[in-house]
């Protein structure tokens, strides 16, 4: 059975009050995926709190606190299934920590899911959330303006934020929005076409989920593979064996590639690619490989694969779009450790060049630092040169993560700028 | 040769094992002294065959520790022994009863078998000095579970604090640990009962006996199904008959339920697991039944 379905993973994003978890709860509900004694005991505790209705946000609050303050604190993951293809959800909470916690949803996901309120139309919350997923590059963005049933199901009041939104999306790098009409209470256009909508002739938000084509937003032209383990068995049957162990980042590799490793710089050919006991043909994202090369030359741990005409410059100068997550503001002269693919090393922040304003996308330089939940552009000096990419070409080879190396703490999410 | 997908389009089951095995070889690379927790049910076997696949044609290079609690079903064993003379693997083997004798957890009669492997494995960790033990936790297990990092920072007394989770961007995991802490990894958390057992399918891996439909004597207590074992003495009005019947997930005998089910291939059992109505924790663990946090609860005092 479902070894033939692909995988979606989508973020949602949503203010505290637009139904996000209602709607997750329905999604699940109507995909069979919540079993009778979850839902047995989200009813007891509903009863017990005196709801007169399920809240279905029980289900999605797994923390004791969530529970007894009613809020979300934390990304939480949720799966299901269709006949198609199994979902990943990264639940990212409405509020408090709120950008910090959607930078780390929409870092993996394909697809970006914004609630709305119809009746309140397009906040600067909705704004916000659009502008996140674009700035992490998420390849489909999904605006689901909700609570139709409490604006009669009007046309007009769905036409006038569709109208708003994409006009404000032309900002933005967003290469494909769909905008839904739904009532997730009521079950309106999730699951099934809504007869109180026949206006709209747009998919429902499951079809559209379920058939929104993801396989094609990978690079596939530009041949990145970070070594990450080097396997030498050294076994009598295995003696002479020297294999690069790693995922591939981008692009197509296959035996006979001529080939260079960086930052060396050596150029070998590959010899054979290994999955398990398996040669295979090609290699591609995201798939984890062995890969032999045909000359004995020296590869470790942190150096790249490319090929010989397509190779990425190592920099020691980085240009970033930076979100900063802790309370400590990053400030220019800081020293953190960074961490770029299978490659660790240290960075100082040279400079912040700008504070990005994610409501007005206004460029704030008076501002030298980043509070938490901040988003900037920062200029970093690197103690190991990165073999990197811009993020909008390659979202693995142009990420970077930022540890404060006293508590060990991930400070940083890193975004590197294409040049000017 | 074998030539894979030709649209570049990976099935989710190869994505899952794609990124499991990114998160083994990662952990490999960057921890000192790794560990793989095996409890010997089907996520760990799982779990041992990504590793193996992860580090082949070399072994898989930290050994696997199992937290004996004097309680587990014997045929958890047999295939224990068979995985790790297969995969020349370290066994270690960290016993609750060896932790009674030494005074290191104390049994009054009335916690729970379930209760003393927490401590007992914190100090097995401490002992061995492992920096990082591999889990074989799923987020779609339990409500606690879905809040979890796959690098799951525990302190000097093996706690877990969901307040305190460090952010997990992109595929880069961060597993800076200071001296006296250690880290717990969750590679399959992104899969499901489902996928384990579509996996379990594909590869042929081989399982207890247990998951598959038997004859057992078994009494119901508290809604579930339990073994008859001296272990467990039943209770007044308790009975016990025959019953053809399968686990769905495997523990401690005193305490791990079965379902009634006739399913007795991989095939079958998907079937079965498909169109389930109860999760496998509801159905199956007595031990999550004592409060509604009681999973939560676990994992902060240090349970994996």
């Amino acid at each position: 059975m479902g070894t033939q379905m692909d995988l979606l993973r989508f973020a949602t994003a949503g203010s505290v009050d637009d139904g996000k978890s209602t709607l997750i709860g329905r999604l699940l509900l109507d995909s069979k995926s919540i079993f009778e004694d979850q839902l047995e005991a989200v009813e007891s505790t509903s009863q017990s709190r005196g709801y007169d209705y399920t809240d279905l946000a029980l289900l999605t609050d797994g923390l004791r606190s969530e529970r007894e303050q009613g809020i979300t604190i934390d990304v939480a993951y949720r799966y299901f299934a269709t006949p198609n293809r199994k979902f990943i959800i990264a639940d990212t909470p409405g509020h408090v920590q709120y950008t910090r916690n959607m930078v780390t949803g929409a870092s993996t996901a394909d697809l970006g899911l914004v609630l709305v309120d119809a009746r309140q139309g397009l906040t600067e919350q909705s704004r916000r959330h659009a502008v996140i997923l674009s700035l992490l590059r998420v390849p489909h963005l999904v605006l689901a303006v909700n609570k139709m049933d409490l604006v009669d199901f009007d046309e007009d009041v769905f036409e006038r934020i569709q109208k708003e939104f994409s006009s404000f999306a032309t900002k933005l790098n967003i290469p494909d929005l769909e905008i839904i009409p739904i009532s997730a209470l009521q079950g309106d256009n999730v699951v099934t076409r809504s007869e109180n909508m026949d206006w709209y002739k747009g998919p429902t938000l499951m079809h559209h989920l379920e058939h929104v084509h993801v396989a094609s937003d990978r690079d596939l032209h530009t041949s990145r593979f970070p070594v990450q383990y080097v396997v030498r068995p050294k076994s009598d049957d295995f003696h002479d064996y020297r294999g690069y162990a790693g995922q591939l980042a981008g692009g197509v590799l296959k035996p006979g590639d001529e080939v260079i490793v960086l930052p060396s710089g050596m150029t070998s050919t590959v010899a054979s690619i290994d999955l398990f006991d398996n040669e295979i043909t090609q290699a591609f994202p995201p798939m984890s490989v062995t890969v032999r090369l045909e000359d004995d030359i020296d590869v470790s741990r942190g150096d790249m694969i490319a090929r010989v005409n397509n190779a990425p410059k190592p920099s020691q100068d980085i240009d970033a779009m930076v979100c900063w997550m802790t309370n400590e503001p990053l400030r220019p002269r800081q020293k953190l450790a960074i961490k770029h693919t299978t490659r660790t090393g240290r960075a100082l922040v040279k400079d912040i060049q700008y504070r990005l304003d994610i409501n007005t996308l206004h460029r704030d330089q008076e501002t030298k630092e980043l509070g938490v939940n901040e988003i900037g552009r920062v200029q970093l000096r690197t103690t190991v040169p990165l073999l990197c990419d811009p993020y909008s070409k390659n979202r693995t080879t142009g990420s970077f993560i930022l540890i404060d190396e006293a508590t060990g703490v991930t400070v940083g999410a890193g975004m590197i700028n294409d040049a000017d | 040769m074998t030539t894979l997908q030709s649209d570049y389009q990976l099935s989710q089951l190869d994505q899952l094992e794609a990124e499991s095995i990114h998160i083994f070889r990662e952990v490999a690379s960057e921890f000192e002294k790794p560990v793989l927790m095996f409890s010997g049910g089907k996520d760990s076997i799982v779990m041992l065959r990504l590793a193996e696949k992860a580090f082949f044609p070399a072994k898989i290079p930290f050994p696997i520790m199992q937290i004996d609690n004097g309680q587990d079903f014997d045929e958890v064993a047999e295939t224990r022994d068979r995985w790790v003379r297969r995969l020349g693997v370290k066994l270690i083997v960290a016993s609750i009863d060896d932790a009674i004798a030494r005074g290191i957890v104390v049994d009054d009669g009335k916690t729970s078998r379930n209760r003393l492997q927490t401590p007992t494995l914190i100090n097995a960790i401490e002992e061995n000095g492992f920096t990082a033990a591999f889990g074989g936790g799923r987020r779609d297990e339990e409500k606690a579970r879905a809040k979890e990092r796959v690098y799951s920072h525990r302190d000097e007394f093996g706690q877990w604090d969901p307040k305190m989770q460090r952010p997990e961007l992109w595929s880069l995991y961060n597993g800076r640990i200071h001296p006296g802490e250690h880290m717990r990894i969750f590679p399959i958390s992104n899969w499901t009962e489902l996928d384990i057992w579509d996996y379990i399918g594909r590869e042929g891996i081989e399982i207890p006996e247990i998951y598959f439909s038997h004859k057992r004597r078994v009494f119901e207590r508290d809604g579930m199904l339990l073994s008859e074992t001296p272990l467990n003495p039943t209770r007044e009005g308790e009975v016990v008959e025959e019953r053809v019947v399968r686990f769905r997930t495997c523990g401690d005998i005193t305490l791990t339920g079965c379902v009634e089910s006739t399913a007795s291939t991989i095939e079958e059992i998907i079937e079965e697991v498909a169109i389930a109505k109860v999760t496998e924790r509801g159905a199956t663990r007595g031990d999550d039944r004592f409060s509604e946090a009681a999973m939560e609860d676990r994992k902060k005092e240090g349970y994996f």
